[in-house]
């Protein structure tokens, strides 16, 4: 989920527009022209820096969208329904995810979430537009709290452009397993979304374990859906009730898993079962896994530091800057002071997270990073 | 020896040194924790009066045959290169505002508006000058490889032409600013690598290409049979931020009390003495809010050596904090109004062209004896007698 743009300097002021992350490449498109042409005029900033400023919709440099409603779903479950501005791609594949960002006390944070409507659904019209994602309050989780009781309607956030290898092909196999702990149903639920409205559902189980009957999320509607389609069988499981449902018990509520192709999200412990029970079974082929990334507050220090643009990596301990492991691997890395005060050592942080060893601040994929005062806390890929 | 050594700091022990060093931590601490909301608004309301003021200095031009308007476009644009320079840009760039993780506000994208490219300027200003602040032949932005402004250099017959040079720096500063980091020289010893130097060469043109373009031909050519007196209005809005410009910037290092360093000061050094020499080396000016504002808070030079990276509206704020605990450490704190310090530039400027020894009291140099009370308290600066400095 590339959003924080890469550090070209052609992005503003150098020879030609180069598109941003969030932007789609049609470079002969007549908007394009048009673009480039206004470019010219307002170089070094672009005709959207301009734009935005009388409508914060009106920018494909950086995505933004419009949160249009809130809607509650269970006890600690919102569904943001956004209206994405210009330069958002509409042909999301049911079971991505997309990042959104959320300006609180004068930062941006971001958090990747899987998109739980349908594409289908979208209009071609780009201001009927909309996308869903569906968001649970994690006790630690300072964001998405956030999001599921604290924004408000007309908010104007952040989006990164859809990604995710978790997707449905078109046509579906004519067997499925789709296998859901608590939120991990928001995938799922694009999928099912857009098989109704394709009217193309083939024979599926699904699977859903959460730990109440209330906390079922979008359950009503998985209900009619069931209802309307005799291929859509649904199991539920409520832990309070039936217990956990974990891999042992799968032949009971689905003997013939083996013969689907299965799509599995929840939580870590669910998704670890899951892998080790297919790959016992060798069909590590027919599972598809959505992992989200870990939580905040990691207590790793040092890792792996992957540098990306050459794949070279190096193992690095919490006291070693990325700067300096990424010297001793051979990387031409950009330094300067090499005491944290000139910031000419930035680079992208792609994934996983580095700490300052100044104040012990964290930083997330997408941050640009100080490699001269950073370190690596657990596995990370820097972009260089 | 160290910065520590220097006579202006001798009364101060190491523990002393190192205390001030852990004050200096406790701001910055203090500032990063406190960023939030307040901050991010006021680069955003910055930022949106200098678009502001750009379109309707642009917009203005389109009558730029009428003379009122020629001037109230060009009073507009002048106003807006001048923040977008200043307040914005210089600070974007030195990471003052990556906090935010917005990309769009950010050292590792901003592109300002002026012919150095973005990265070059970082390399030569974020790095260079403010990592080797004042220490001759490493800070470049001592004497910009063309004007002597300390006696510490050496006196050449071709200084003679200094203040013909100086002037013409002050005209073409955005143009010298953009060949700066070519190291001038190093360029003129021939100890420049030539693929490095084609590279930066090739992004200068680039550069150069998009602001001249947009300033000496779109703009004038869309304002048609005004083509001329737009082209003029804009020439004056870049000459009137190269003027400005140069002006705040020489107040920076090179007033009395602003004190050159030796690469011999740099040994060992430690954070404690770096926050030191960047406190002896700068020079600040007072002035109001708008004063400041409109001089990319360089106003407040002392504490954006000391804390580069901290967003620039908490400058104010920072600078009582310095100034108590100068007083508390009683080492001097340079500051006057922006006529004396400008003033003594010029002053500087002029006498160095000439085979000079001394201009001012040399307060750092070791060579010197502790200096008095009295002359510390000159050294600090606005209730000095103008007489006494010079």
């Amino acid at each position: 989920m590339p959003v924080f743009p890469k550090l070209q300097k052609a992005d503003r002021g150098g020879d030609s527009v180069t598109n941003a992350p969030g932007q789609r490449s049609e470079p002969t498109s007549a908007s394009d022209i048009a673009r480039s042409l206004l470019a010219r005029m307002t170089t070094p900033l672009l005709p959207d820096d301009y734009l935005h400023m009388v409508n914060p919709l009106w920018s494909a440099r950086e995505l933004r969208g419009k949160v249009l409603e809130v809607i509650p779903e269970t006890g600690d479950t919102a569904t943001l329904v956004i209206r994405p501005g210009w330069g958002w791609n509409i042909k999301y594949q049911p079971g991505q995810y997309v990042g959104i960002g959320v300006h609180i006390d004068g930062k941006w944070h971001w958090r990747s979430y899987s998109v739980s409507s349908t594409p289908d659904g979208s209009s071609r019209r780009q201001r009927d537009r909309q996308l869903t994602v569906t968001v649970k309050a994690m006790p630690e989780g300072f964001l998405s709290e956030h999001l599921v009781r604290g924004l408000d309607a007309g908010t104007i956030v952040r989006l990164a452009l859809p990604q995710g290898e978790f997707v449905l092909p078109d046509p579906p196999p004519a067997k499925i397993l789709f296998w859901t702990g608590g939120s991990g149903i928001t995938p799922v639920m694009s999928m099912l979304r857009t098989l109704h409205r394709r009217d193309t559902m083939p024979d599926i189980v699904h699977i859903h374990s959460s730990p109440t009957m209330d906390s079922s999320i979008f359950r009503e509607e998985r209900i009619a859906l069931a209802a309307r389609h005799r291929g859509l069988h649904m199991i539920e499981n409520f832990d309070d009730r039936h217990g956990i449902l974990d891999a042992g018990r799968l032949n009971e509520v689905c003997p013939d898993w083996m013969s689907r192709e299965a799509w599995v999200c929840g939580p870590a412990p669910m998704l670890a079962a899951a892998e080790t029970h297919w790959a016992k079974a060798r069909l590590a082929k027919k599972l598809h896994l959505e992992r989200f990334s870990a939580v905040l507050g990691t207590s790793a220090e040092g890792g792996r530091i992957t540098f990306a643009a050459s794949g070279k990596a190096a193992d690095a301990d919490g006291a070693t800057t990325l700067l300096e492991a990424g010297e001793a691997a051979g990387i031409q890395m950009p330094f300067g002071c090499r005491m944290g005060i000139c910031h000419t050592c930035i680079v992208p942080l792609r994934k996983g997270m580095v700490k300052d060893l100044r104040n012990g601040t964290e930083y997330q994929e997408n941050a640009g990073v100080q490699t001269c005062v950073t370190a690596a806390a657990g596995d990370c890929v820097l972009e260089i | 020896m160290a910065i520590s050594d220097v006579a202006t700091f001798a009364h101060l022990s190491d523990a002393d040194v190192e205390a001030l060093g852990r004050e200096f931590d406790a701001i910055r601490q203090e500032i990063e924790e406190s960023r939030g909301s307040s901050d991010a608004a006021y680069i955003a309301r910055i930022i949106r009066i200098q678009r502001q003021l750009m379109v309707a200095g642009r917009l203005t031009l389109f009558a730029s045959s009428f003379p009122p308007a020629w001037v109230a476009g060009t009073a507009l644009l002048s106003a807006g290169k001048i923040i977008e320079n200043m307040e914005i840009g210089h600070n974007v760039m030195h990471g003052q505002w990556d906090w935010m993780n917005d990309p769009e506000i950010h050292s590792g994208t901003w592109e300002w508006d002026n012919t150095c490219p973005a990265d070059q300027w970082k390399h030569s200003h974020n790095f260079v000058h403010h990592t080797f602040t004042n220490v001759l032949e490493k800070d470049l932005d001592v004497g910009y490889g063309i004007l002597r402004v300390t006696s510490d250099q050496k006196w050449h017959p071709a200084n003679l032409g200094q203040p013909v040079y100086y002037a013409l720096l002050a005209l073409l500063f955005e143009w010298g600013v953009a060949l700066h980091d070519l190291d001038i020289v190093a360029v003129r010893k021939r100890e420049k690598d030539s693929s490095d130097l084609r590279r930066q060469l090739k992004g200068i043109w680039r550069k150069v290409r998009r602001q001249v373009g947009k300033d000496y031909l779109i703009f004038p050519l869309l304002t048609g049979p005004n083509f001329l007196s737009t082209l003029s209005a804009n020439v004056t809005a870049n000459l009137v931020r190269n003027l400005w410009s140069n002006l705040i910037i020489f107040c920076g290092h090179f007033p009395d009390g602003a004190e050159k360093f030796t690469e011999e000061e740099l040994d060992d050094e430690s954070k404690a003495e770096w926050y030191l020499r960047q406190l002896l080396g700068s020079a600040n000016f007072e002035g109001s809010r708008f004063l400041h504002i409109m001089a990319g808070s360089l106003g407040y030079q002392i504490e954006h050596h000391l804390f580069p990276d901290l967003p620039s509206n908490r400058y104010p704020e920072i600078a009582e904090r310095v100034r108590e605990l100068c007083e508390k450490y009683d080492i001097p704190y340079t500051t006057g109004p922006l006529y004396r310090q400008y003033g003594q530039t010029l002053r500087t400027l002029m006498r160095l062209s000439l085979p000079t020894r001394s201009v001012t009291p040399e307060l750092g140099s070791p060579r010197r004896r502790r200096p008095s009370s009295d002359e510390l308290r000159r050294h600090i600066g606005p209730k000095a007698p103008q007489a006494a400095v010079a």
